[in-house]
């Protein structure tokens, strides 16, 4: 019994939590590239970029918050600069959008144009937070680091296998859940969110009925650089900010987005988290869970890892060419292929 | 002004600009972005054969770049016995699962019949098969390989063959996995297909820098032979003693110019030779069904075009090209590096030269590679110059200042990414647009 | 003078003319309906109204006020409303959804309008929950034109409201119709049933390669021996 309570806790501790975490950082990066895709119809390649920016303004507002000693602990004071983050990375969106996209979308230009011009506009996003915050590793969670610490755990249950629960994670965990709540509610149950799904659904026939393109778009915009701010700047606490890794993650979210749906916020989710649970399971070592599982009785030789660690992104990839194979409008269907 | 004066203007611009860091910087530092400038020039045409022809988008230059570069390891390298002994029938029962599951894959479907997606999901499951019992049968080889005084090998090395076969084997690997990818990406919609190859680029990467005893690893190869003497036999020839004392130059300087002009004499050859190859190809009447398919592709299938083969075989023709280029840049540095492949380098800089110079048009590749590494390598110094100018009134020890100075490298993505946005909105076509209508 | 009033409509898409001269007019609460052959320029005479596409001669007046140059979402504020051909519906949202759009930047009692909508199309009302794209054909043509209602218009145009629809169908969308137009509404369409949409109209229009070739009254045309041989298939 108890082997099986270790393994229960193992299982929690490596795969479920991490991949938990992960998949809604995923989700609400995926979340931003979608709703783009759904009204410009194009895939952002800068919205990685866009994640970085807002992340880069949140970690300075943070650092001159922390230097004259304002601070929210046991929360990290990032949560306390992310406003202003998000303020600036909207601003930005906007301001993209009216001096590089629009011009495109008066033309109509074809989505490949978009997407063309999306790599220079990812080119200069990231030079700029290159120039804001370096190229540097930073950290900049200063909260309370441990909710539970795994030792604090194997006191408190006499387990011999431990379970840390970190404060980044459950704030990724609550953020995003309030995050996706509201996007629902905006989508589902306000005049511009539904607005929005018209225009997304049908733009000719949203102009016959006088729904202007303009607002819809900069709307968008504005949901996007919010989910990007957020997106970035949760795996920045979770795990820690390097410009470089941005540009690493577009593709599990590209994935994400594609393998539940292009243009499906509700794939997005879905893609998001079958994409971090996939990256975790497939590369975690099973053997101290298989022993816990055999009741000792047995011992495999090896790690059992399926892949190595080295091979994370890959499976995502993986995954998304996968399905853009055999499936290209996603598990819950979305754009055509 | 027409087509050829504007092309001879912008190249001399371009031959002006390079004797500017000639003169002002070195003529070193000249030769070394001059030599870049070929590659990239190469690369160029490999994405302009794919998008500029074809309108096929290749977000994956950097994975056959890659595979150029491996192809250098693997013809030149020194043969490393030990491993080859090591591992000889497992490898040999690799390739024999290898070429049973294409036989087999190869019969089924030609026995049954399959929809298009069972047969790629077939495909990738015969693909998936072979890897994992490779890996399982590899598995205590690549451990014994990569035991082998792993500071030093750890690998397979190479067959010890001269580098330049290399520039041979790295097209043909890269059109290999060219026709695997365009046989299983292509029928995608554009952006589907963008992703896609970004996506297999870096499955590609990520194996070779992790597949320590094909190619090393992040612990790279090093000391590759070189088709051109090293500066330090040079250095003691007497001949070239002679020489440098006929231009009278010190003779270390002029040794690593020498090199330096003799790397840029063979890629000068390499480029006019697929100058000459794609011109002549364009403007031949395959090259304009090429471009028919890509204007319309509805009326060429109309008229019999099978489009998925054309496009196949631009792509693979594409490929090879970058292919080329790949190896090409490992011969030049002498070591393969699989940490250095970034997507930003050389993927999207590439990208950025086709648009820039013109899609569709080859001499308009060409500049693109010349002018945009031009400025990616001396933007950073220009940056400095330029912050150093601009910031002067507030201060030398202002910590904006510095901060500013400290960053100016990043100068670079602006600007690569600016030049991007102002082509594609001010001028479309390129510098070099696209004769429409006057080939033949 | 006509409430919408289409004068010596000339022009087409880039190179030649496809309208030549055409002038069409329907006053509130009359049915106005374009026939014609393939290519008359039908459709094309029915986005020109709506400024979907730009005249090089003519102009167009609803009220007395001229609209000639205005864009198709500023028609919508002067009181016209489109129903095109396809793509009529939000098919991804609920019928009740489609509605809120149709009347969401022009109509600041809304939920009274979906009212009485309802009280037009009962059915709807009863699928208001479900989505527009798991409807019948002639459910979701139902609701093309309810959220064309939607901005309360004044002149409403349908571009061949009935095709792909069954004829029981037809039927009771044409009484629709004629109900629409007795709450003081202009319509206009254009039908490739010709003689049950002449059987409504109160103006008919024979197109001819972008010209007025015949204008009567509906139960006029139908009797006319040389529109019934020549368009009317005999």
């Amino acid at each position: 019994m108890e082997d099986l309570l270790n393994a229960a806790v193992l299982a929690a501790n490596y795969i479920v939590i991490p991949a938990t975490v992960y998949g809604c950082q995923l989700a609400l990066g995926a979340l931003g590239v979608t709703l783009i895709y759904s009204v410009l119809r194009f895939s952002n390649f800068a919205h990685g970029e866009t994640m970085a920016f807002g992340t880069a303004v949140t970690i300075l507002v943070t650092l001159s918050l922390q230097g004259i000693g304002v601070g929210i602990f046991p929360l990290p004071t990032a949560l306390l600069a992310l406003p202003v983050g998000i303020l600036a990375t909207i601003g930005l969106t906007l301001a993209t959008d009216r001096w590089v996209y629009r011009f495109y979308r008066r033309k109509r230009s074809e989505p490949i144009i978009f997407l063309i011009v999306s790599i220079g506009v990812m080119f200069v996003m990231s030079g700029l937070v290159r120039f804001l915050v370096g190229t540097d590793d930073r950290v900049f969670d200063d909260g309370m680091r441990f909710l539970i610490t795994a030792r604090d755990f194997k006191e408190l249950t006499g387990l011999g296998e431990g379970l840390a629960i970190r404060t980044s994670q459950l704030i990724t965990l609550t953020t995003a859940l309030t995050c996706v709540g509201l996007l629902f509610w905006f989508l589902e149950h306000t005049k511009t969110g539904k607005m929005m799904r018209a225009f997304s659904d049908n733009e000719d026939l949203a102009l016959l009925s006088g729904i202007d393109p303009e607002k819809i778009v900069r709307i968008a915009w504005i949901t996007a650089a919010c989910l990007a701010t957020l997106a970035g700047t949760l795996y920045g606490l979770d795990k820690s900010f390097k410009p470089f890794v941005f540009q690493q993650l577009l593709l599990p979210i590209f994935a994400a987005a594609i393998v539940g749906g292009f243009g499906n916020p509700l794939g997005a989710i879905a893609g998001g988290f079958l994409i971090a649970f996939s990256e975790v399971a497939l590369t975690y070592p099973y053997k101290r869970l298989i022993t816990y599982l055999a009741q000792s009785s047995w011992e495999p030789e090896g790690l059992l890892q399926l892949m190595s660690t080295d091979y994370k992104y890959a499976v995502s990839f993986l995954i998304l060419v996968m399905v853009l194979l055999v499936r290209p409008t996603g598990i819950l269907g979305g754009a055509k292929a | 002004m027409n087509y050829l004066h504007s092309r001879t203007l912008l190249f001399s611009v371009t031959a002006l600009l390079l004797m500017t860091v000639g003169f002002v910087q070195s003529w070193n530092v000249a030769l070394t972005i001059l030599n870049l400038c070929l590659i990239s020039a190469v690369m160029a045409l490999g994405v302009n054969i794919q998008w500029g022809y074809a309108g096929l988008v290749n977000f994956g230059a950097m994975g056959f770049a890659a595979l150029g570069g491996l192809a250098v390891v693997l013809i030149a390298a020194a043969p490393v016995e030990e491993a080859w002994r090591a591992s000889s029938t497992q490898i040999m029962f690799c390739s024999v699962v290898t070429i049973a599951a294409a036989s087999a894959y190869f019969v089924v479907t030609r026995l049954f019949v399959f929809t298009l997606a069972s047969k790629k999901a077939l495909a990738f499951f015969t693909i998936g098969i072979v890897v994992v019992s490779s890996i399982t049968l590899m598995g205590p080889a690549i451990r014994k390989i990569e035991s082998i005084d792993p500071s030093l090998y750890g690998y397979l090395g190479g067959l010890g063959l001269p580098v330049l076969l290399s520039w041979i084997a790295g097209p043909m690997l890269a059109a290999g996995a060219g026709w695997l990818i365009g046989k299983v990406a292509l029928g995608l919609r554009l952006d589907y297909l963008a992703i896609a190859t970004l996506g297999i680029s870096e499955i590609v990467v990520t194996l070779l820098k992790n597949e320590d005893w094909l190619s090393r690893g992040v612990k790279n190869v090093v000391g590759l032979p070189r088709p051109v003497p090293f500066e330090i036999d040079l250095q003691r020839a007497e001949w070239f003693q002679h020489l440098a004392e006929i231009v009278s130059q010190p003779v270390d300087s002029f040794s690593s110019i020498f090199v330096k002009l003799c790397f840029a004499g063979l890629f000068v050859v390499v480029l006019a030779l697929l100058m000459w190859l794609t011109e002549s190809a364009l403007h031949s009447p395959w090259g304009r069904m090429i471009r028919a398919v890509r204007d319309n592709e509805v009326a060429a299938s109309a008229m019999g075009k099978d489009i998925k083969k054309v496009h196949l075989r631009i792509f693979v023709l594409g490929s090879a090209v970058i292919g080329l280029a790949g190896a090409m840049l490992v011969t030049l540095d002498g070591q393969f590096t699989p940490g250095a492949y970034q997507p930003l380098r050389f993927t999207f800089l590439v990208w950025i030269m086709v648009i820039l110079g013109g899609s569709g048009n080859n001499w308009g590749s060409v500049l693109g590679g010349f002018f945009v590494w031009f400025f990616w390598v001396e933007a950073e110094p220009l940056g400095a110059w330029l912050i150093d100018i601009l910031t002067l009134g507030i201060g030398e020890e202002s910590a904006l200042r510095q901060h500013l100075i400290h960053n100016a490298a990043q100068m670079r993505l602006i600007v690569m990414g600016l030049l991007l946005l102002f082509v594609m909105r001010f001028m479309p076509l390129g510098l070099l647009p696209e004769k429409i209508g006057k080939v033949s | 003078m006509a409430y919408l009033k289409a004068q010596n409509m000339t022009g087409g898409y880039g190179g030649a003319d496809i309208l030549r001269g055409c002038s069409i007019e329907v006053d509130k609460g009359k049915i106005a309906v374009i026939v014609g052959p393939n290519g008359a320029g039908k459709s094309t005479a029915m986005k020109a109204i709506f400024g979907m596409l730009t005249l090089r001669e003519g102009d167009i007046r609803v009220g007395g006020e001229d609209i000639s140059v205005l864009p198709p979402q500023k028609r919508v504020h002067k009181g016209m409303s489109f129903v095109p051909q396809v793509n009529n519906v939000f098919s991804s949202l609920t019928v009740e959804e489609n509605l809120e759009m149709g009347g969401a930047t022009s109509n600041s009692r809304l939920q009274e309008t979906i009212a009485e909508i309802y009280d037009l199309f009962p059915i709807l009302a009863e699928k208001r929950r479900q989505s527009a794209g798991e409807l019948s054909g002639g459910q979701r043509q139902q609701v093309a034109v309810a959220r064309a209602l939607m901005t309360k218009p004044s002149v409403l145009m349908l571009d061949e409201p009935t095709a792909g629809v069954s004829p029981i169908v037809i039927h009771e969308l044409f009484d629709k119709i004629i109900e629409i137009a007795h709450r003081g509404i202009a319509i206009l369409m254009v039908e490739q049933n010709a003689k049950q949409a002449l059987e409504i109209a109160d103006t008919g229009y024979v197109l001819v390669q972008g010209e007025n070739r015949f204008t009567d009254n509906g139960p006029a045309l139908l009797a006319d021996d040389e529109v019934r041989r020549t368009f009317l298939g005999g």
